[in-house]
């Protein structure tokens, strides 16, 4: 049986960790309202980009010249996956599932006999895909940070246009966690090129409800036939690498406030376990002293009888 | 529905709207020309060049000027969007620090190394330029 000594250590490390991890959780769930009020605020401008997208293609549908990132190049021979993972770890399953995820759909391509090349965005996605697809994993794979902006997502479109303009992928998939509550974030993913505005969930997830993304106070365009100025063509192709950034954007926001509901939540767990613990290290303390107490006083009173 | 004679505008950046309220007219810096934007303007979309978005209340004199780098103006009969980036409101802006823009931008384009470098440097150069001539206005 543990000594007294070895007892109280216990509890009072075990009492440290607790301190940590409440204090953990207390800070994910401070950021996780500022991360949520982030990607609320930045939803008007990708709706109105959606919707003067939707104007732009409507327009030049059918027409030669269509530009490539909206129309593909024709061919889907090699995939760009990126994965938007978190950089710091602590945050429950949240890392892992978006790997597991973008495995899965690498292998399926691989199989299909496609090449496939990742970009990381978030430490941990590239450190859980090392160890089996090590050989797919560009370079240029980056880390977030601990604050990001519109300026990031931006470096990251920069680097999936020049990718494609140099012509080194086909199609391009970004996968990533929705936000959906702070216990419940439903990995996604969503095709950047060729443009399209569906998206596919993971096997097993549901789909998310309408999160009232068409409505939201923004009336449909009026149908009216537009003028542009300067020519359609011109404009998507100002446009589309702007698209790209506002949806890597929305991806990394729904990202960082998934991050941080999963952290609260697995550190909310880990201070339940903790404060199991002590109590049950408590009581074996408690138990362990009142049988040396009792067996002291065995002792005593043993060593007065033999001395009679 | 904006009320009669106005216009319902609304300016955006990617981390959040910025202002939405009815207004007598906009005016906006499209690449090919400025234009102003009363109610019943015919349905337009438009690239943005570099320069100042202005809202006027009352009247045809701008009361509030935002400065923008780029982006997109969607026009219908009774809105008008702006897709901003990075805008500031002009009477925020510091001359001092706009000049330092300048200089540094024009410094990277001396030291550039390759096209796509002095391609960015030169935007900086014009957003600098064009931050001024917002100042002196």
């Amino acid at each position: 049986m543990a000594s007294l000594k070895d007892l109280r250590n216990r509890i009072n490390s075990v009492r440290s960790t607790r301190k940590i991890t409440s204090a953990m959780k207390m800070v994910a769930a401070a950021k996780l309202r500022r991360a949520q009020e982030k990607a609320e605020a930045a939803r008007p401008y990708a709706q109105r980009m959606q919707r003067m997208l939707g104007a732009l293609s409507e327009s030049v549908a059918g027409r030669p010249g269509v530009p490539k990132l909206l129309a593909g190049t024709g061919k889907d021979e090699t995939y760009l996956v990126v994965l938007c993972t978190a950089d710091r770890g602590l945050c429950g399953a949240f890392n892992s599932n978006l790997a597991r995820e973008a495995k899965r759909r690498i292998d399926a391509l691989i199989a299909e006999g496609k090449t496939v090349k990742v970009l990381c965005v978030g430490r941990k996605g590239r450190d859980q895909l090392k160890r089996t697809h090590a050989h797919l994993i560009l370079d240029a794979s980056l880390e977030i940070g601990r604050d990001f902006d519109y300026d990031t997502a931006r470096k990251v479109a920069d680097i999936i246009t020049e990718m494609f303009d140099d012509g080194e992928f086909d199609v391009c998939q970004l996968v990533y966690a929705r936000f959906r509550s702070a216990i419940k974030q439903i990995v996604t993913t969503m095709q950047l090129v060729p443009f399209s505005s569906a998206e596919e969930h993971a096997p097993g997830e549901e789909a998310p409800e309408e999160e009232g993304e068409a409505a939201g106070g923004v009336k449909p365009s009026t149908g009216g036939s537009y003028e542009f100025e300067p020519a359609e063509e011109q404009i998507l192709a100002d446009l589309l690498p702007r698209n790209m950034a506002v949806q890597v954007f929305r991806a990394l926001l729904e990202n960082n406030a998934g991050e941080q509901g999963a952290r609260m939540s697995a550190m909310d767990g880990a201070t339940r376990n903790a404060d199991e613990m002590i109590d049950d290290l408590t009581l074996t303390y408690n138990r362990t002293r009142q049988a040396v107490i009792t067996r002291e006083l065995n002792e005593i009173v043993s060593a007065a009888e033999s001395m009679r | 529905m904006a009320e009669e004679g106005k216009i319902g505008f609304e300016l955006v950046s990617p981390e959040q709207l910025l202002m939405s309220e009815d207004v007598e007219m906009v005016l906006v810096p499209g690449v090919e020309g400025d234009f102003g934007v009363l109610a019943r303007h015919a349905p337009l979309i438009s690239s943005l060049r570099p320069g100042v978005v202005g809202i006027c209340r009352k009247g045809r004199q701008p009361e509030e000027r935002y400065f923008v780098a780029g982006g997109f103006a969607e026009v219908t009969g009774e809105r008008c969007t702006v897709l901003a980036e990075y805008p500031i409101e002009v009477s925020t802006m510091d001359r001092g620090e706009v000049e330092q823009e300048l200089k540094n931008a024009r410094e990277d384009l001396a030291d550039a190394k390759d096209d796509k470098e002095r391609g960015a440097a030169e935007r900086r150069i014009a957003v600098s330029e064009a931050k001024l001539r917002a100042l002196a206005a």
